[in-house]
């Protein structure tokens, strides 16, 4: 059971784990949030598909100097995002803005949710329409009989 | 047959699907970054000259005429392979070639200039990758194609190696000097 929980901790703990270790000084614990919760959001431009804070790339550290030295200067997060944005464009933010080229990536899957639903709301009319034949009588005393034997 | 098209429904959905992932995932190379920085004029910067950080670079020095500006550095194994093509261009063209030396070190990037030889009209030494990000650079080699103004025309990702230069670079330049010269 203990060893159980530890695992547990250990698997838990995995997620929030950064491969980065800068030695960056802030002067309050909420702008301290404010930096990990900014890196953690931001793509590193020279990898695939790891963040800031997950990558040892050196744009990646460059950018994490720039975010630290942004924050302690007093911007805003959407300030930082709007800098980060004006240089590697959508790529660099794993949430994409809402714009031309990006609307079919917000609306497909309510799109796909709607075809589906109206899919699904149409069979089952269909089936519904289907399932009212009324039995003649030879065969409603066909199925008593049939019921009956099974009894 | 009213079953056949059933299954033929999902069928054809599967291949569509199929023909999207597949034209997606081979047309692009999932490492180009569409560049943000397209006719926009250069940033504004004053960066340490390469090997006499006294004085300084400033993006006016690179006004004037049509030119190329070179991210490169010693650290860079792809820029080896590239520095021929640089300087060939030297040598052959009459155009700038402008560096951006990018996170390096000083003394390692004059001797690699010293041994591979020097095709750049001037050197900014950017050690912090300052210039580098508001150019929006992730990597080297990165050469950016400057107008005149100093307004950032064209920019490849990776080695400018002959075909490169022949294929896009070329007409690119000759089309800038004709509206230059037009103007």
């Amino acid at each position: 059971m203990q060893t159980l929980r530890c695992l547990l901790v250990f698997v838990l703990m995995s997620g929030s784990a950064h491969a980065a270790i800068d030695a960056y000084v802030f002067p309050s614990k909420d702008l301290r949030a404010r930096y990990y919760d900014l890196i953690e959001q931001l793509r590193c431009p020279q990898c695939l598909n790891t963040n800031l804070a997950g990558s040892d790339a050196m744009i990646a550290q460059d950018l994490r100097r720039e975010v630290h030295r942004m924050i302690l200067e007093g911007q805003t997060d959407a300030e930082i995002l709007q800098f980060m944005h004006h240089r590697y464009g959508d790529f660099v933010l794993y949430k994409p803005r809402f714009n031309s080229s990006t609307w079919v990536l917000w609306l497909a899957p309510g799109m796909v949710f709607c075809v589906a639903l109206a899919g699904c709301i149409i069979m089952v009319r269909r089936r519904q329409s289907q399932g009212s034949v009324s039995l003649s009588d030879l065969d409603r005393q066909r199925l008593d009989q049939l019921l009956r034997d099974k009894a | 047959m009213i079953v056949a098209r059933r299954f033929l429904v999902p069928l054809f959905g599967f291949l569509g699907l199929v023909t999207v992932l597949a034209l997606g995932f081979r047309l692009q190379d999932p490492h180009l970054l569409p560049s943000q920085m397209l006719n926009r004029p250069l940033p504004a910067f004053n960066l340490p000259r390469l090997g006499n950080p006294s004085k300084t670079w400033s993006e006016k020095d690179l006004y004037g005429k049509v030119s190329l500006l070179n991210v490169w550095a010693t650290w860079c194994p792809s820029c080896v392979h590239e520095h021929p093509q640089l300087m060939r261009i030297s040598r052959e063209q009459d155009i700038s070639i402008f560096g951006i030396n990018y996170n390096d070190d000083t003394v390692k990037a004059l001797a690699w200039l010293q041994r591979y030889g020097d095709p750049f009209q001037l050197n900014i030494a950017d050690h912090d990758g300052q210039l580098a990000i508001d150019l929006g650079v992730y990597g080297a080699p990165e050469t950016f194609l400057l107008d005149a103004k100093g307004i950032i025309r064209y920019r490849h990702v990776g080695v400018v190696d002959e075909q490169v230069w022949a294929d896009i670079f070329t007409p690119m330049i000759a089309e800038l000097n004709r509206q230059d010269g037009g103007s």
